[in-house]
C-alpha cells in the first residue's frame, strides 16, 4: 500500500541523493564503504517514511498494554512503576552472599538474583572430585536446603522475588527453595520468583547441560505442571537469549533461537495435556542488550510482536496475559573490556538505556571488572547506580516507547521480525528446536558468528577501544575480588555435617522413589521435594536422575 | 604434498566445570586457519584427560582455556602430570579470565605465555610460531 | 636410523606410550627416517585385530568406538585407536574432534587413541595411517580400531588396512541410492544401523537388506546388518559378536590369507605410488624436473603420455633412496 504521499517522498529522496548528497560524497566521502551494527548488519545512510511504507499502525503497533504489544506490554509502563533492578549476584559460601543481598536490598534494589557456583549449576556436590577449585568462585556454593536456609536468613521469602540461574537442575533448587520458604512458615502458593530452567539454550549455548534433551524436556513439563497447582506465582521458565548472543549470535539469531525455543516450550507443554492459558502466563524472557542501541531496541519491540502473534494465532491462548513477552535484560558481558575497565561502566549505561527504551521488565547492569573476576561491592553498587540515574534523572522513563515512529526503529523492527519467521521456518525445515541441536544447527550459526566478530575487530572493521585502538600500557587499576580459599573448608564442612546429621535412610528411600517415578511418567517434583526436605544434596538427586537418564554428548561443532 | 617438516600440533583443552567455550573454540578455529592441527578435548576434563590427551597425541603445545576462576587448583596439577609423562618439553599456554596477581605464580609453573581477553589470534598464532618446536 | 629414533622403538617395544607417541608424529613425517622406524619395528606386528569403522559425517562412528572401546576392555583385550579427521586442503590445518567421545579412558594405560588429520589423502584415511596402526600394533593392542574421515563416498581405502570393515549408516539419509551406487557398500563386513532410537531405523534395514540381497554371493561371509544406539550402547555387544564372527569366520574359512594379500597388495601400491608422488613433490631435482615438464607440456612441446615417460624413466634410473 504505496499512498500518493510516500510515493513523493521515495520521489523526493532521489532528488536529495541526486542533488545535495551526491556533491557532498564527492567532495569528502565517508567514513567507510559499510556501515554495520554490532552483529554485522549493514545500516543505510537515512531512514524516510519509504522504509516503513507497509507499516499498519493499528495491526503492527497498537497501543501499550494492548495487541501486539509492540509498544509495551503494560498500559503505563515506567510512568507506573520502574523496572526492577535486579542484580545478578552471589559468591563464596551462603553466608557471604546472604550479606551481599541484604545490602544490595539496602541500596534500593528491588528482586534479588542468585548467581550459583558451577558445581551446583552442573547438578555436582562441592566434595565431587571435578568441583576441585571451583567450590564459591563463580557463585554461591550450595549444597543443600541447609545452605539455602543461610543464603535466605532474615529475607522474608514473601516480600522478595528471587530469580535463580539454574537450568539442568532448576526443579532441585526450585525444590530447595519452597523447603526453605516452609522453614520461614511461607507456603509456596506466596512465593515469587523465577528459575532460568531453559534447557534448549543450554544445549545451544551455555553449555551446562546435564540429561539429554528428551528427558530434560520432561523435567521441565513436569515443572510447568507442578508449579501451576502449587506455585502459582512462579515463573517457571525464563526463555533466554542472553546466553545465545553472550555465546557469539547477532542480534536476530538471538531473538530467533530464542523465541523458537518458547514456541517449543509451549508446545512441549500442550503436548503434555496443559491449557496454554493455565501455563504461558508464567513464562518470560531473558535476553541481551548490546552496544548497537537501535538494533537492541528493535529487537525489543520485534521480540513482543511476534511473541503475541504466535501465542495467538498458532496456539489461539485466549488469555491476553499468554501474549505478554516480558522480559529481563542484562548487558553485554562480551562487550565489556579488561583493557581499561573504568570504560565499561559507559558501555553498561548505553545497554541499560537500550533496554530501558527497549521495554524491559527488570535489568541487571554489569559491574566494570567483568572481564577480571566476579564484581566487587564498589562496582556492583556503579552499575546499580546506573540504573537509578537513568530511571530518575535521565527522564527516559517518563514516556511509553519513545522511540515508537521513528522510521529508523520502525525500519529495523521490520527487518528483525522478517529474519525471525526465516529462521523459523529453516529451523522447523530441521524437524524443530530439538532436532536441530542435535544436528549443531544453532551451535554453528553461533560459532560462525563469534569468529566473524572476532575477525572483524581484529581486521579493524570495528573499533573496540582501548582493544584495538585508543590503547593504553596502563596495568589494571581497579581491585578484584578474590575468593577466600575459607571458603571451600567451610563448605566441605557444612556438608560433611549435613551428610552426617540427617537421616541417610530415609534420603536413600525417597531417592530411590525418586528414580522410580523418573523410570515412569509420574511427576517428578513432588518427589524431589520430599527428598530435598530431608536435605538430600544437588548432587545426589542429579546422580539419581543420571543413573535413570544418562548425560549428554554435544555434537562436535567449532 | 606434505614436506618432511613438523606439522605444529595444538591440544586445546578445557579443564574443570568452565563450560565458556567461545573463545577456545575461536582460537582453535584460527589455529586451524593458520594451518595447524588442533586437537579439541571438549568441555569439562580432568587434568589427567588433558595431561594423557597431551601424551597421546604428542603435541607441540598445550593449550588450556579457562575463564572460571579455578585455574590456581587446576594448572599446577595438569603441569605436574605433564611432567610425570616426561612431557616437560611441550610448550605450554593459557587463555581465558586470568587476574593479574595470578600470573607470575603460573609462569613460576611453566606455563610459558598467558593471553587474555582482547588478545587478536594473529599475535597467539605468531607466538606458537615462533616459540613450537 | 638416528640413535634417536632407536632408542624410541625400544621404549615403544617395551610398551612405552611417550615412545608410541613419538614415533607416531615421526610416522607422519613420512620421512625416510620414518619409513627406517618402521622396517625396524615391523617384525613385531601383525598381531592385531584391526577393525575399520566407517559412516557417513556424523552418523556416531566415535561414539559406537567409544562403546566398543568399552566393550574389548571389559573383554580384558587392550585398544588402540585411529581416528582420522580431514585436514583443509588450502591451509593444511584440521580440526580434531573425534577424541572428544573417548575422553573416559583416560586413566586405563591400556587405552591409546590418537587423532590424525588426513593431510592430503582422499579415501578417508591419512598417508601415514598403515604406519600408525603398525605403532599400535607393536605397542601390542589386541585390537585396533580405525575410524576413517566420515565424508561420505569414496572412503574406500580401509579396505587397505582393516580385517573387519564395519559401515555405519543411519535412518532418514536422503542419499542411500548414493550410497549403493559409489560402491561403498562392498566394503563393509558388518552393517549397523545407528541412531536406531530414530524413526526410519526399519526401513533403512529394509532398503540395506535389499541392497545386500542384490550382490549376496552364493557362499562366503554374509554380511549381518545390526541396529544399535551407540548413546545409549544398546546393541552394541552385537555389533562386537558380529565383528568378532567376522574375525573368526576369516581364520576358519582360510580367507584372511585373501583379507591379507589384499591389504598387503594396496599397502604397497600405496607406499610406491607416495614416494613416487614425494620425490616428485619433495626432492629438489625432481621437483625442477617435473616443473620443466609442465612447462614443456604447456607449451605442447611435448604430450603428458611423453612427459609421464621420462620422468618414470628417471626415477627408475635412480638409485636407493
Ligand atoms: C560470554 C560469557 C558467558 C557466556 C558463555 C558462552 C560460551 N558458550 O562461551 C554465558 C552467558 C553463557 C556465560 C555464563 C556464565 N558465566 Co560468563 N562470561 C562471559 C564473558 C562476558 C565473556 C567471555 C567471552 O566469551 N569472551 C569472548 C572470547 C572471544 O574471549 P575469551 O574467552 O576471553 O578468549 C580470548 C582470550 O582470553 C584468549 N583465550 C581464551 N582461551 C584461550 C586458550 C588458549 C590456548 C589461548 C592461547 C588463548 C585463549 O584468546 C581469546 C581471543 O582473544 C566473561 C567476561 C568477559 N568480558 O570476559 C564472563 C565470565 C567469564 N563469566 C563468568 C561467570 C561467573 C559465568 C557463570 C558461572 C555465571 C553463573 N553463575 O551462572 C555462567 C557459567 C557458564 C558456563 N558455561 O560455564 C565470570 C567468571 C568469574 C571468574 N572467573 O572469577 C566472568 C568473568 C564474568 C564476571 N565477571 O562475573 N558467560
Ligand atoms: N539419537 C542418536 N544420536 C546418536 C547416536 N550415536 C551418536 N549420536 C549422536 O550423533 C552425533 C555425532 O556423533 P559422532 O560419534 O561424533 O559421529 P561421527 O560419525 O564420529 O562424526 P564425524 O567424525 O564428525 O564424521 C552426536 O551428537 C552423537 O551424540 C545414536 O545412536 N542415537
Ligand atoms: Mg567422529
Amino acid at each position: 500500500m504505496v499512498t500518493k504521499e510516500k510515493s513523493d517522498v521515495s520521489q523526493q529522496k532521489r532528488e536529495w541523493e541526486k542533488n545535495t548528497l551526491k556533491k557532498t560524497l564527492e567532495k569528502s566521502p565517508e567514513r567507510r564503504e559499510r556501515f554495520i551494527t554490532t552483529s554485522s548488519r549493514p545500516i543505510a545512510r537515512l531512514y524516510s517514511p519509504t522504509d516503513m511504507a507497509n507499516l499498519d499502525y493499528d495491526r503492527d503497533l497498537g497501543f501499550p498494554g494492548e495487541y501486539p504489544y509492540t509498544r509495551g506490554v503494560y498500559p503505563t509502563m515506567y510512568r507506573g512503576r520502574f523496572w526492577t533492578m535486579r542484580m545478578f549476584a552471589g559468591f563464596g559460601t551462603a553466608e557471604q552472599t546472604n550479606a551481599r543481598y541484604r545490602y544490595l536490598l539496602e541500596q534500593g534494589q528491588t528482586g534479588l538474583s542468585v548467581a550459583f557456583h558451577l558445581p551446583t549449576i552442573q547438578g555436582l556436590d562441592s566434595d565431587d572430585p571435578m568441583s576441585t577449585g571451583e567450590i564459591g568462585v563463580c557463585g554461591v556454593a550450595i549444597d543443600s536446603l541447609a545452605d539455602m536456609e543461610i543464603l535466605f536468613s532474615q529475607i522474608p521469602l514473601n516480600k522478595v522475588t528471587t530469580s535463580m540461574t539454574i537450568n539442568a537442575p532448576a526443579a532441585v533448587l526450585l525444590c530447595f527453595y519452597i523447603a526453605a520458604a516452609e522453614k520461614q512458615g511461607v507456603s509456596s502458593t506466596q512465593i515469587g520468583g523465577t528459575i532460568q530452567n531453559d534447557i534448549l539454550k543450554e544445549y545451544q549455548a551455555q553449555k551446562t547441560w546435564i540429561f539429554p534433551p528428551d528427558p530434560s524436556m520432561r523435567i521441565i513439563t513436569n515443572t510447568l505442571e507442578y508449579c501451576t497447582k502449587n506455585v502459582p506465582r512462579w515463573n517457571t521458565i525464563s526463555i533466554s537469549g542472553y546466553h545465545i548472543r553472550e555465546a557469539g549470535s547477532t542480534a536476530v539469531q538471538e531473538l530467533a533461537f530464542t523465541l523458537a525455543n518458547g514456541l517449543a516450550y509451549v508446545k512441549a507443554g500442550v503436548d503434555a495435556g496443559l491449557k496454554v492459558d493455565d501455563f504461558a502466563p508464567r513464562l518470560s524472557f531473558f535476553f541481551d542488550s548490546h552496544l548497537d542501541l537501535f538494533e537492541e531496541v528493535a529487537k525489543f519491540r520485534a521480540a513482543r510482536r511476534i511473541w503475541a502473534r504466535e501465542m495467538h494465532e498458532r496456539f489461539n491462548a485466549k488469555s491476553p496475559r499468554s501474549y505478554l513477552l516480558r522480559f529481563h535484560t542484562q548487558t553485554a558481558g562480551v562487550s565489556l573490556t579488561a583493557q581499561q575497565p573504568e570504560n565499561n561502566i559507559i558501555r553498561t549505561t548505553i545497554q541499560a538505556l537500550a533496554a530501558v527504551l527497549g521495554g524491559t521488565q527488570s535489568l541487571h547492569t554489569n559491574s566494570m571488572d567483568e572481564a577480571w573476576a566476579l564484581p566487587t561491592e564498589k562496582a556492583a553498587t556503579i552499575a546499580l547506580r546506573t540504573q537509578q540515574i537513568l530511571a530518575h534523572e535521565s527522564g527516559v522513563a517518563n514516556t511509553i516507547d519513545p522511540l515508537g515512529g521513528s522510521y529508523f526503529i520502525e525500519s529495523l523492527t521490520n527487518e528483525m521480525e522478517e529474519e525471525t519467521y526465516k529462521y523459523f521456518d529453516r529451523i522447523d525445515k530441521l524437524g524443530g528446536v530439538v532436532e536441530a541441536i542435535k544436528k549443531g544447527f544453532f551451535q554453528r550459526e553461533i560459532a560462525d558468528a563469534a569468529f566473524r566478530y572476532q575477525r572483524e575487530i581484529e581486521e579493524k572493521e570495528r573499533t573496540i577501544v582501548g582493544v584495538n585502538d585508543y590503547i593504553t600500557d596502563d596495568m589494571l587499576e581497579i581491585p578484584v575480588l578474590k575468593i577466600d580459599p575459607e571458603v571451600e573448608r567451610t563448605q566441605l564442612a557444612r556438608l560433611r555435617k549435613t551428610r552426617k546429621t540427617r537421616n541417610n535412610k530415609k534420603v536413600d528411600q525417597l531417592l530411590s522413589r525418586l528414580q522410580k517415578a523418573a523410570e515412569g511418567t509420574e511427576n517428578m517434583l513432588p518427589h524431589i521435594l520430599a527428598a530435598v526436605r530431608e536435605y538430600a544434596t544437588v548432587g545426589e538427586v542429579c546422580n539419581a536422575l543420571r543413573e535413570v537418564f544418562g548425560e549428554y554428548q554435544e555434537p562436535i561443532i567449532f | 604434498m606434505t614436506e618432511a617438516e613438523q606439522k605444529i600440533r595444538v591440544l586445546i583443552a578445557k579443564p574443570g566445570l568452565d563450560g565458556h567455550d567461545r573463545g577456545a573454540k575461536v582460537v582453535a578455529r584460527a589455529l586451524r586457519d593458520a594451518g595447524f592441527e588442533v586437537i579439541y578435548t571438549g568441555l569439562r576434563q580432568t587434568p589427567e584427560q588433558i595431561a594423557e590427551a597431551a601424551l597421546q597425541e604428542d603435541v607441540t603445545v598445550v593449550g588450556l582455556s579457562i575463564l572460571s576462576g579455578a585455574h590456581m587448583r587446576l594448572f599446577p596439577e595438569i603441569m605436574k602430570l605433564l611432567k610425570e609423562r616426561g612431557m616437560d618439553d611441550t610448550l605450554v599456554i593459557a587463555g581465558g579470565i586470568i587476574p593479574e596477581d595470578d600470573i607470575k605464580p603460573l609462569k613460576k609453573l611453566g606455563i610459558k605465555a598467558i593471553f587474555g581477553p582482547g588478545t587478536p589470534t594473529t599475535e597467539i598464532v605468531e607466538y606458537i610460531r615462533t616459540n613450537a618446536k | 636410523m638416528t640413535q634417536d629414533t632407536r632408542k624410541l622403538i625400544k621404549q615403544l617395544l617395551k610398551g612405552n606410550r611417550r615412545a608410541a607417541a613419538r614415533l607416531m608424529t615421526l610416522a607422519e613425517s613420512m620421512s625416510p627416517e620414518a619409513h627406517a622406524a618402521i622396517k625396524q619395528l615391523y617384525p613385531h606386528t601383525g598381531k592385531a585385530h584391526i577393525i575399520g569403522v566407517t559412516g557417513p559425517p556424523g552418523s556416531g562412528k566415535s561414539t559406537l568406538v567409544d562403546k566398543l572401546i568399552e566393550e574389548f576392555r571389559a573383554q580384558g583385550r587392550t585398544v588402540g585407536v585411529v581416528a582420522v579427521d580431514p585436514s583443509s586442503p588450502f591451509t593444511g590445518g584440521a580440526l580434531l574432534g573425534d577424541r572428544i567421545r573417548m575422553n573416559r579412558f583416560a586413566s586405563d594405560h591400556d587405552v591409546f587413541i590418537r587423532s590424525m588429520g588426513s593431510r592430503g589423502s582422499l579415501g578417508g584415511l591419512a598417508w601415514a595411517t598403515h604406519d600408525v596402526v603398525h605403532i599400535l600394533d607393536a605397542l601390542g593392542k589386541d585390537i585396533i580400531i580405525v575410524e576413517t574421515v566420515g565424508a561420505g563416498q569414496a572412503e574406500v581405502d580401509i579396505i587397505q588396512i582393516a580385517e573387519t570393515v564395519v559401515l555405519l549408516s543411519v535412518p532418514g539419509l536422503g542419499d542411500d541410492i548414493q550410497t549403493i551406487k559409489a560402491g561403498i557398500m562392498e566394503i563393509g563386513n558388518v552393517f549397523v544401523i545407528n541412531k536406531a532410537d530414530l524413526d526410519g531405523a526399519d526401513r533403512r534395514y529394509a532398503e540395506l537388506q535389499m541392497a545386500l540381497e542384490l550382490d549376496r554371493k552364493p557362499d562366503g561371509w554374509q554380511p549381518p546388518i545390526l541396529k544399535a544406539i551407540a548413546t545409549t550402547g544398546e546393541g552394541v555387544s552385537e555389533v562386537v559378536k558380529a565383528i568378532q564372527s567376522h574375525h573368526d569366520y576369516l581364520i576358519e574359512s582360510g580367507e584372511i590369507a585373501q583379507n591379507r594379500e589384499r591389504r598387503y597388495c594396496a599397502q604397497l601400491e600405496t607406499i610406491v605410488e607416495h614416494s613416487f608422488i614425494r620425490k616428485l613433490f619433495v626432492e629438489p631435482e625432481e621437483q625442477a624436473l617435473f616443473q620443466q615438464l609442465v612447462q614443456e607440456v604447456n607449451e605442447r612441446k611435448t604430450d603428458p603420455y611423453t612427459a609421464a615417460e621420462r620422468l618414470i624413466l628417471h626415477l627408475i634410473k635412480q638409485k636407493g633412496n
